[in-house]
């Protein structure tokens, strides 16, 4: 059993009401903070705890604080990025539905240090019943003085709201997301400016993720040091992760950073396994965007060495044998799942999610999409095989957002580590097509698709 | 389906909702309210925008209309057509096809007779497939109206749709 930090309550009875969440020495970081220690005394303490955001690029947390523009008089904004909509990723929002006065507490503690005043949560549309629970509880802490003016008669004021997204995964991406704040489409910024400088209604703004926020309560309360001391090196504290696909324990697990990837997946505290006793054949380590690695390279670095669960490990080998801890959102396939479907679902999730601002991406994941399927329904050629390749390069570094990026990475890796598979297909058609994944417990045969021949 | 004509006008409980929201932004930056006041509406009138209904938004934000059908139509929460009663919102992506989401998928479409977009001829269900719902460890995982229904098998859904064809009322997701 690791340390726990933002589950330390879970299986608590109540704990999503004030009195509980209190009497469990909740908000105990928002008295430490506001009443004995300067903003700039908060910042350095996530400086020192060695924090990095929890939404995918891992950048630390105190460094891009340290980044925020203090013009005078104009008012500073903290966003709290409850999109999560990247595909493996399911960790936000059982943080706040099981727990809001966590992320309320971390809001407060972190605006504090921002010298913001009014804060939001944006939270993916979808989440209605989160949405409730958050209102319910930002409403409680209204009422005890922790949110408003004068916050514990500290003279500290802060407002802070719940924003619905609409149903569209780009909204994630930071500018984006302050663009849909600002009641529009959200099409990506170009950057820069970066957001800590032009922000919300063009004001100095930080982004951060759910997790994130609710990760500096513990720091503040126990010091940037105590944090820096779990985990290994630069991957600090410790971290969420939401496993699912064939394991026989999918859920959301808090993890130190450091644990072996295969403990992660074999031990029964964490996934338990593979389902039905089966093989792992391949792991996505962080959410779709990442690439995708086969069992012997997840479970080891190409030098031999346990794959660590920490940002450095998993990164290890660059693309070419590793990937990247991105969300956390851990998908885990058996001998029987199909790659090739896999990388033409999250294809068309990509298809479907682009805003379309840039052509690379708009069309780039439109083709990959139409070409992964016909690869799968039997309709490929082996040239296909290198021409998503070559698709996905001219798509990746060729966009204003990462999301042509997300889009390009699952391609590429999925080619590179299971080439064969493709080849298989595109060789035996009509055998490939009673493997798809998901429908293996069907009789009958996939219905052909009409696609263009070409 | 026989859409009734009504006034388009909120009531004064959902106005008054309105105006605090309102209250959460700057002066000046009312047109940041536009996604919650786009949910109320949809929830209000029979859970689709039409365009008097986004023109009457238009008003209350005072932004000109097609500010709002422009972000109406980059959304996918929004319904843009008539729909049924309970709109099923099934996930098709990844994670969810590794335990059986496209099986789910095709014996609602068997089951209800109808393809994704479509309405039953009574009203009653649209099937509208969707993307992650962040709730991939549990899946198959299908949202009607607020509410998640997770790790679904054919048997289950098929209790469900029974369940809603009793109940017989409009999910909206506020
Ligand atoms: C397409 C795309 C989708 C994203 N989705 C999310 C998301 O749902 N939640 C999130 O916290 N970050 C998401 N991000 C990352 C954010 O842009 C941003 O880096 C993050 O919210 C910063 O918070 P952090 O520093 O606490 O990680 C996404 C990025 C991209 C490119
Ligand atoms: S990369 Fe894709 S999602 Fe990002 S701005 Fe360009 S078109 Fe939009
Ligand atoms: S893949 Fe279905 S909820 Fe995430």
């Amino acid at each position: 059993m690791g340390v726990k930090i933002l589950t330390q309550h879970s299986g608590v009875p109540g704990i999503d009401t004030f009195e509980v969440y209190r009497k469990q020495g909740g908000y105990a970081a928002v008295e430490k903070a506001l009443k004995s220690m300067s903003p700039e005394e908060v910042l350095e303490e996530v400086k020192k705890s060695g924090l990095r955001g929890r939404g995918g690029a891992g950048f630390p947390t105190g460094l891009k604080w340290s980044f925020l523009a203090k013009p005078e008089g104009v008012p500073r904004y903290l966003v709290c990025n409850a999109d999560e909509s990247e595909p493996g990723t399911f960790k936000d929002r059982e943080l706040m539905s099981r727990n809001p006065h966590s992320l309320i507490e971390g809001m407060i503690v972190s605006s504090y240090a921002l010298g913001a005043n009014t804060s939001y949560i944006y939270v993916r549309g979808e989440l209605f019943y989160v949405i409730r629970i958050l209102e319910k509880a930002i409403a409680e802490a209204y009422e005890k003085g922790l949110l408003g003016k004068n916050i514990l008669g500290t003279g500290y004021d802060l407002d802070l709201y719940v924003q619905p997204g609409g149903g569209a995964y780009i909204c994630g991406e930071e500018t984006a997301l302050i663009e849909s704040l600002e009641g529009k489409r959200g099409n990506p910024r170009i950057k820069p400016p970066f957001p800590a400088v032009s922000g919300v209604w063009g004001c100095p703004t930080v982004v951060n993720n759910v997790e994130t926020i609710a990760a500096t309560s513990w720091i503040i309360l126990n010091g940037g040091d105590e944090y820096a001391k779990i985990g290994i090196g630069r991957s600090t504290g410790t971290k969420l992760i939401s496993a699912c696909g064939n394991i026989n324990q999918p859920g959301i697990y808090e993890i130190e950073l450091g644990l072996p990837v295969e403990e992660f997946i074999y031990s029964d505290e964490y996934c338990g396994g593979i389902a039905g006793g089966k093989r792992l054949k391949a792991v996505v380590a962080g959410g779709s965007s990442v690439p995708v690695l086969p069992a012997n390279l997840i479970l080891k670095t190409i030098a031999g060495e346990p794959r660590l669960m920490t940002y450095e490990s998993l990164a290890d080998g660059g693309f070419a044998t590793g990937t990247m801890m991105g969300s956390g959102g851990f998908i885990a396939m058996d001998e029987d799942a199909c790659i090739v479907r896999n990388t033409w679902n999250f294809t068309r999730f990509y298809h479907h999610e682009s805003c379309g601002q840039c052509s690379p991406c708009r069309e780039g994941t439109g083709w990959m999409e139409k070409v992964l399927h016909r690869i799968e329904y039997g309709h490929g050629k082996m040239s296909d095989i290198d021409l998503l390749v070559d698709v996905a390069a001219k798509i990746e570094g060729n966009t204003i957002c990462p999301l042509g990026d997300a889009a390009a990475w699952p391609v590429g890796s999925a080619i590179r580590h299971f080439r064969e598979e493709f080849e298989w297909h595109v060789k035996e058609p009509r055998l490939s097509q009673q493997q798809n994944y998901g429908l293996a417990a069907y009789a009958d045969p996939l219905p052909v698709p009409v696609t263009e021949e070409s | 389906m026989e859409i009734e004509t009504r006034e388009i006008r909120f009531s004064e409980e959902r106005l008054a909702e309105v105006r605090q929201i309102l209250q959460r932004y700057p002066e000046g930056r009312q047109k940041s309210a536009l996604l919650p006041l786009l949910h109320i509406a949809q929830a209000e009138f029979d859970n689709w925008l039409s365009p008097d209904v986004m023109d009457y938004v238009a008003g209350l934000l005072d932004i000109e209309p097609i500010e709002v059908y422009e972000v109406a139509s980059f959304y996918t929460m929004f319904n843009l057509r008539p729909v049924g009663k309970y709109v099923l919102e099934i996930c098709r992506t990844g994670p969810c096809c590794l335990v059986g989401a496209e099986k789910v998928q095709a014996h609602i479409e068997e089951k209800l007779g109808i393809k994704p977009g479509e309405t039953t001829p009574d009203g009653m269900f649209t099937l509208k497939p969707v993307e992650c719902l962040a709730a991939c460890g549990f899946g198959p995982v299908m949202q009607v109206g607020a509410t998640y229904y997770e790790k679904l098998t054919p048997e289950r859904t098929d209790e469900l749709l029974e369940r809603f064809r009793n109940e017989n009322k409009r999910a909206t997701y506020c």
